[in-house]
């Protein structure tokens, strides 16, 4: 949590300007926020803020820009409901709320010396850049890094122009498939789980980071445990409606934890017995 | 000779993982070395499934005709993956189009030679139901995955 010093209460939003917004994609727009008292604080890959569209609400969203430019604070923002299409609308200039970030983030440290297979679908890749900045920058202090990417349509890629400049390197691997295409789409067609059987990695020296909708986690889960992953080599973002984002309210418990306070992002093992993957 | 190659890439491909040498040669006995150009079909949805395929190299989209939408992929598949499951199960025929999406180096199978094997053995029979079903598992749980939409806004 940034506001530990004494001085900003993290219940208050701090002020902050929109510097940049460009679309992403349909109905996703990526925001670039400046805080008026931001002093670089930082933040770690996988954490959130909690953003206000002021006369309208606060959602938490992740922060998916360069951990390097902690004064940058990037959200890519997909509108569904009030909140989220009020800050899309946004525009240079105008002012959100803003206070954080919040959470527990990716094992960052726990990633040294291992490969990293991350499997992200849909927005869920929001969450994965700043870990995928993070282990291009220091790329040598890693394994194999490898990146399976599941969306709906291939009009629908996140990030594409990245995807597509960090696909011509040669020290990551980066596979992406979407759910349908029309005849012009020559990639992958089908689901995010088909790519991790076909992906090559050593499981006993692999650590799986997984973020999108619940269910699909749930399918990737179980495809990473057939392919040899153990439960403690798993990890997951849970999203869970969210109030205080500092553990007080109880809004965003899953079982014995709370999401905003003990997560976002979770071992596989704690969360084992909620996910009920054995069901599926 | 060519039998005995044939046999050993059987041996090695992923849908024959573990399948015994005798049954082996009864497969191989079916099979032949195909190759198809990118853009051209396998086979096409309603034909009768006479010949399915082993892909070695090269990948292949499966396709549905939607009236006024043209093709749509749903699924495409590459080195180590099976193309055609119809044809062990009546009335063996295709229920969609295979494209060559790059050059395809397969294996062809002969169904109606393998069938007629698997009516004989039904040990082999048994062998091919319990591989094809697992595919048609896998290939069922992901078109529940797809069905459900999991990336709309109620994911
Ligand atoms: C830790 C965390 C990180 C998050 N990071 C991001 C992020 O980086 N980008 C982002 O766009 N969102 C993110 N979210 C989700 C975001 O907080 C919600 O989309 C937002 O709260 C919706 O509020 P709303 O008022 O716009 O819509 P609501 O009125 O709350 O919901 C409107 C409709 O959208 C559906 N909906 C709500 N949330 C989602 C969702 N996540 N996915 C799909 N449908 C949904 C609801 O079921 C409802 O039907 C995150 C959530 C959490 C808990
Ligand atoms: S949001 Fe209040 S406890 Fe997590």
């Amino acid at each position: 949590m940034a506001d530990t010093d004494g001085t900003t209460d993290p219940m208050v939003p701090r002020l902050a300007r929109i510097a940049r917004r460009r679309r992403d994609g349909p109905q996703v727009w990526t925001l670039e926020i400046e805080a008026e008292d931001s002093a670089g604080a930082g933040f770690a890959p996988g954490q959130f803020n909690m953003l206000t569209a002021f006369g309208v609400g606060e959602v938490p969203i992740s922060l998916s820009g360069d951990p390097a430019e902690p004064d940058r604070l990037v959200h890519t923002i997909r509108a569904v409901g009030p909140v989220s299409t009020a800050l899309t609308r946004l525009g240079p200039g105008e002012t959100v709320g803003l206070r954080g970030p919040f959470g527990v983030g990716w094992p960052m440290a726990e990633l040294a010396g291992h490969d990293v297979l991350i499997v992200a679908g849909g927005l869920g890749l929001a969450p994965l850049r700043p870990v995928l900045y993070r282990l291009l920058a220091e790329r040598a202090r890693y394994g194999k890094v490898v990146l399976l990417y599941g969306t709906r349509s291939p009009q629908e890629i996140l990030f594409r122009r990245q995807i597509e400049s960090w696909r011509r390197r040669l020290d990551i691997d980066i596979e992406v498939t979407v759910d349908h295409a029309l005849g012009d789409w020559h990639g992958h067609v089908g689901v995010v789980t088909t790519l991790i059987p076909r992906a090559s990695f050593d499981p006993a020296h692999t650590i799986a980071l997984v973020c999108g909708p619940e269910v699909m986690m749930r399918f990737a889960i179980a495809a990473l445990r057939d392919a040899g992953l153990p439960d403690t080599a798993l990890f997951l973002s849970m999203e869970r409606n969210m109030k205080c984002a500092v553990g007080l309210c109880g809004h965003c418990q899953i079982g014995p934890v709370f999401a905003c306070r003990d997560g976002p992002v979770f071992r596989f093992d704690r969360l084992r017995n909620v996910l009920a993957v054995k069901e599926i | 000779m060519e039998i005995e190659g044939l046999e050993r890439i059987l041996r090695e491909h992923s849908f024959f993982a573990g399948l015994g040498d005798a049954f082996l040669a009864l497969v191989s006995g079916c099979a032949r070395n195909v190759r198809f150009e990118a853009g051209h079909y396998l086979f096409h949805e309603g034909e009768p499934a006479n010949e399915f395929y082993l892909l070695r190299h090269g990948r292949v989209a499966l396709e549905l005709h939607a009236p006024g939408r043209g093709p749509i992929t749903f699924q495409t598949l590459g080195e180590g993956e099976i193309v055609g499951v119809s044809w062990l199960i009546p009335p063996y025929r295709w229920a969609y189009d295979a494209r060559a999406l790059t050059l395809v180096r397969a294996i062809g199978v002969d169904a109606a030679c393998l069938r007629q094997k698997c009516e004989a053995d039904h040990d082999l029979g048994y062998e091919m139901m319990k591989r094809v079903t697992s595919v048609l598992i896998q290939r069922l749980q992901t078109t529940r995955l797809q069905i459900l939409d999991v990336y709309g806004t109620h994911g």
